[in-house]
């Protein structure tokens, strides 16, 4: 059925029709309309059987999922920025364990400077912890990852995490086709767990290993990760079978076809890309967008055969690895190893800094004339670089960056964009 | 594409009038993306929110910066933020919430160059006290971007508000946009018969 409504209250609907039996979250923006719907339905009986669990922090809201999926119930959580950061722990244990919760991140920056809008700072700091990483580029696609997600997590038996961009999409109205409890009963098998805690045949989960079978536990990991990628694009295909819909799957092109130039990026920045690339294919520009939806398991093999053929590649991305630059485009160039092609790392949409077609296209026609540099930061206020740069030359005691920059920005609630 | 942008306080109800304004119209099929601008969430402090309208999927998440409509929730924001920014010259609407003229708000010179009929104001404030019993002026304010737009049907935008709010509080929130839909309306009646 087609409905207007936030993001947030999307994917809070398509959770409840996977019937998850414990939800347990921490409170944080921009995740918080998630589990407060959810929660509203647990409440009002719409969604059972299902046990809501406050709890006090994001390190007991990820044990508690460890523990309810252990016991063999469907689990879920949500969480973003500083509050997955306080569960890490916890994640590494989740995804070392092999169980398969489903938790929403919802993309924010992390501090410090403490700042509470989007980038995939939060998502990105746990790239190697053992979860599957899935992106959405709209709510739509938001909306079916989860019900994707639960399947995959459960035949693997792994965690995924479903990344949306924080505001951009969470908090964004736009028109969804919420599935139905039939379609979603056809696609979501009731979950079989591969290992639970039942009295009747006592198990423990968590054992201490040594440097006898450490290694090839973790390679264990990593092969059902690389199952993955057999599975997701058969999972997509299965989902467009019964939702009807194209939603999902590894990586998905747009006008790559014959593109001599490729932008790489992943969420919600597809969008104004690909509207950005309409207009300059209209001028007879030969460019074209690759999204990356599987982030984790990272899909080398499908990235590599449509970037390949183009002569350079764009990487544009939400995140900054310090001291080095991109991260998807370092994943990125492990899959374009040794073929010769111009590669270019753009930093954009740090803390919220909106991502602007004008932008877009400058940058592009950059690329396209190779006089990029190798490592860009969109949008970037040289000026007030240069200024504490200055300032820390000049003087021993410069002050805190962060304060000192926000005295020269002046007021920002007078801007509009 | 039609691009609205909604500037008011926090408290004002800016980001759920551009929430219904999208109800509004997907209600009528279209598509319609609406989004707050995310940060200053404080009572009183400047809020902007953002509706776009079109007949396709909508994949554009840029801020509205040039937007075809402007809705004005708080007169007093006029000389404090740059709320005319890149309106679109000449083509562009202006609705205010004000019982002031454009002369009287002191921004006569700069809306010289709009065509009359796509500036307004609406004493929304003052029909939602009347109505609402509470100075709440979005819903109004719908009624009377309704009117002078013709984008929107009344009954979508009488829909809108009952998707988002429900009982009498949803019913006095219709009562004070129909208010306002008829004196825009009876005021660009007026205009046209003086010209």
């Amino acid at each position: 059925m087609l409905k207007q409504i936030e993001g947030s209250h999307g994917v809070a609907e398509a959770v409840a029709l996977c019937r998850p039996e414990v939800i347990c979250a921490y409170p944080i923006s921009p995740q918080t309309h998630i589990v407060e719907a959810l929660g509203e339905m647990v409440k009002s009986g719409e969604l059972a059987p299902c046990e809501f669990i406050n709890v006090e922090s994001e390190f007991s809201a990820m044990s508690v999922a460890i523990g309810a999926s252990a016991a063999g119930a469907r689990a879920y959580t949500a969480t973003a920025s500083q509050g997955l950061l306080y569960m890490v722990e916890a994640m590494f244990n989740a995804a070392g364990l092999g169980l398969p919760i489903v938790m929403t991140v919802a993309n924010r920056a992390i501090g410090a400077p403490i700042n509470i809008w989007n980038d995939h700072s939060d998502s990105m700091s746990q790239r190697d912890c053992g979860w599957i990483q899935l992106f959405a580029e709209n709510n739509q696609e938001a909306l079916d990852l989860h019900i994707q997600a639960f399947r995959l997590g459960e035949e693997l038996s792994l965690p995924v995490m479903v990344c949306m961009d924080g505001f951009i999409l969470t908090h964004a109205y736009e028109r969804l086709d919420l599935p139905t409890r039939e379609q979603v009963a056809a696609y979501l098998p009731p979950y079989e767990p591969r290992q639970v805690l039942d009295p009747r045949e006592p198990v423990s989960i968590g054992a201490m290993v040594g440097p006898e079978a450490f290694a090839e536990v973790r390679y264990l990991a990593h092969a059902k990760q690389m199952q993955a990628l057999e599975l997701i694009p058969q999972h997509a295909r299965e989902f467009q079978r019964i939702f009807g819909r194209d939603s999902g799957g590894l990586v998905r092109g747009y006008r790559t076809e014959d593109a001599a130039t490729i932008v790489v990026a992943l969420g919600s920045v597809l969008g104004t890309i690909k509207d950005t690339v309409d207009e300059m294919r209209e001028q007879g520009h030969r460019i074209g967008v690759l999204g990356v939806t599987s982030f984790r398991p990272f899909p080398l093999a499908e990235v590599r055969r449509i970037l390949a053929p183009a002569q350079r590649v764009v990487v544009l991305e939400k995140a900054l690895a310090v001291g080095i630059g991109g991260i998807l485009s370092a994943n990125v160039r492990m899959a374009l190893s040794g073929v010769q092609l111009h590669g270019y790392t753009v930093i954009a949409g740090l803390g919220g800094r909106p991502i602007t077609r004008k932008s877009l296209h400058k940058l592009f026609r950059e690329a396209e004339r190779d006089e990029l540099e190798p490592l860009t930061f969109l949008d970037l206020d040289w000026n007030l670089v240069n200024r504490v740069l200055e300032r820390e030359k000049q003087r021993r005691r410069s002050g805190p960056i962060a304060e000192t920059i926000l005295r020269d920005v002046g007021v920002v609630g007078a801007r509009v964009g | 594409m039609f691009q609205i942008r909604l500037h008011g306080r926090g408290g004002q109800g800016v980001v759920t009038g551009a929430e219904m304004l999208s109800i509004a119209a997907f209600l009528q099929g279209r598509h319609a993306q609406a989004f707050p601008s995310f940060g200053s969430e404080r009572t009183g402090a400047p809020v902007v929110a953002y509706c776009r309208i079109d007949d396709k999927e909508i994949r554009l998440r840029e801020p509205i910066m040039e937007p075809d409509a402007l809705i004005i929730q708080d007169p007093t924001l006029l000389h404090q933020v740059d709320l005319f920014s890149g309106l679109k010259p000449r083509d562009g609407y202006i609705l205010i919430n004000t019982t002031r003229s454009f002369d009287e708000l002191g921004i006569a010179d700069f809306v010289s160059g709009f065509r009359p009929a796509r500036l307004c104001t609406v004493p929304a404030t003052e029909l939602a006290v009347k109505h609402v019993g509470r100075p709440l002026p979005n819903a109004a304010l719908l009624g009377g971007f309704a009117a002078v737009t013709g984008l929107l049907e009344l009954k979508s935008v009488a829909a809108a508000i009952r998707d988002k709010f429900s009982g009498r509080v949803a019913e006095a929130n219709v009562a004070a946009a129909t208010a306002a839909y008829e004196t825009v309306r009876q005021e660009m009646k007026e205009a046209a018969s003086h010209a």
